[in-house]
């Protein structure tokens, strides 16, 4: 379990330019952070930063007493537009696949399906899905597969007012339990978070 | 070892459904068998010499075929993200792509390359050879294509690229195993040049993760 997430004085650099400089916010076991700015302003790459994808200009990313490869070998979800679901596999076997290589059980993959109201499309091919079942989809994987940190880019953007509001007492249980999230954000997140100004 | 079983299953089903699977590699020689005779002319003293040689090499170039979608896809629609979110480090899924590659395109490719260099005159007593070969380069072929292939991630035409890459990491294998069926059939000593060729092989499994993790770690950074 990661019990704090703490970043100090992030530096990001993309392509040449200068994202933000200065960053620095902690995260309790339990509370979520909501990443909020413009477009390009660089939410997506601090969540990669956060998941170790990019490497940091300057400054700290700490997970608590783990260290940060533990962390993000067993510890992470990353959640965004790029699910890495195939078009062409069914549905089940994307959602079985990536909840064994998060850690989950095939019994606990059908449960998340079944939370998600997933279970009848389980069978369709992937490119299928409507864009909200596709992301209930890769949002399963996050209850199939139990990780403490949620790393989430626009999660809600492609669901309905309905599912919006019944992730968001998934992200409350998550918390409720001593999880983390960060997620990128355009509307409010519905569950109380930490607002996080990602600026120049 | 779940994890790593998962990715095989689901690699291997993947590289099948980009063009590998034995009725596409039996198609492949099938066309290259037709256009050898039309190319050198059909005389069956010529085409017998350099058929075994020309089932080789368009194993060599089949191999190029699917290479460059290995790593392309995954970058693209963010599986390489959620790959290197594991305890399995991501040298051991590259080795495990490039096995699914060579288990979906290259063991069917070995399994026609007999059949093709037999109907163009190689004498049936060479099959075995060029079968073990045809195995064993096909490994070589797909650790080393996977380097080109992860080296080109995020590059315009990344396609033409790997073969830029690849081709010239193909020569060694190629030289070791077409010294080996032509030693066999002149009834001279074959064996090293496969011991050579199985070297090679064991050395772009062992080195070509390595390379493949590191280029894929900075094309998503």
């Amino acid at each position: 379990m990661i019990a704090r997430l703490g970043v100090e004085n992030l530096a990001l650099r993309r392509g040449g330019r200068l994202l933000f400089s200065g960053l620095g916010f902690t995260l309790e076991a339990g509370s979520a952070a909501a990443l909020v700015g413009r477009n390009g302003a660089g939410k997506t790459s601090l969540l990669r930063a956060i998941a170790g994808l990019v490497l940091p200009e300057a400054g700290q990313i700490g997970f608590g007493d783990l260290a940060a490869e533990d962390a993000r070998a067993e510890h992470i979800h990353l959640a965004g537009h790029q699910d890495g679901q195939k078009p062409a596999r069914t549905a089940w076997e994307e959602l079985d696949f990536w909840t064994r290589w998060a850690g989950g059980s095939p019994q606990a993959a059908r449960a998340a399906a079944e939370r998600l109201d997933l279970t009848r499309l389980l069978e369709l091919e992937v490119r299928r899905l409507s864009a909200g079942q596709r992301r209930r989809l890769s949002l399963a994987r996050l209850l199939a597969a139990p990780r403490s940190l949620w790393l989430l880019d626009e999660p809600l953007s492609p669901l309905d007012a309905d599912w919006r509001a019944r992730f968001g007492d998934l992200m409350a249980e998550h918390l409720a339990g001593g999880g983390l999230i960060v997620a990128a954000v355009h509307d409010p997140l519905p569950v109380p978070a930490l607002a996080v100004e990602i600026a120049p | 070892m779940s994890r790593a079983l998962a990715l095989l299953s689901r690699e291997t089903v993947l590289a099948w459904g980009r063009g590998g699977g034995p009725l596409v590699s039996l198609g492949f020689y099938a066309g290259v068998a037709t256009l050898l005779p039309l190319a050198t002319g059909p005389e069956p003293a010529r085409l017998a010499a350099v058929a075994p040689g020309a089932a080789w090499v368009a194993l060599a170039l089949a191999a190029l075929l699917s290479l460059d979608r290995l790593f392309e896809r995954d970058f693209e629609d963010g599986a390489l993200d959620l790959l290197t979110l594991s305890p399995l480090p991501l040298e051991i899924a590259c080795a495990i792509k490039c096995l699914g590659q060579w288990l979906a395109t290259g063991a069917p490719l070995a399994l026609a390359a007999p059949v093709a260099a037999i109907a163009l005159g190689a004498k049936p007593q060479l099959a075995p050879l060029i079968f073990a070969c045809s195995l064993m380069g096909g490994l070589a072929f797909s650790f080393m294509g996977g380097i080109g292939a992860s080296l080109s991630l995020g590059a315009r035409r990344g396609g033409l690229l790997t073969a830029v890459i690849v081709l010239p990491l193909f020569v060694p294998p190629v030289i070791f195993g077409g010294g080996a069926l032509d030693s066999f059939s002149g009834g001279l000593p074959w064996r090293a040049g496969f011991a050579l060729l199985a070297a090679y092989a064991a050395a772009a499994v062992a080195l070509g993760p390595l390379a493949m993790a590191a280029a894929c770690r900075n094309a998503l950074s």
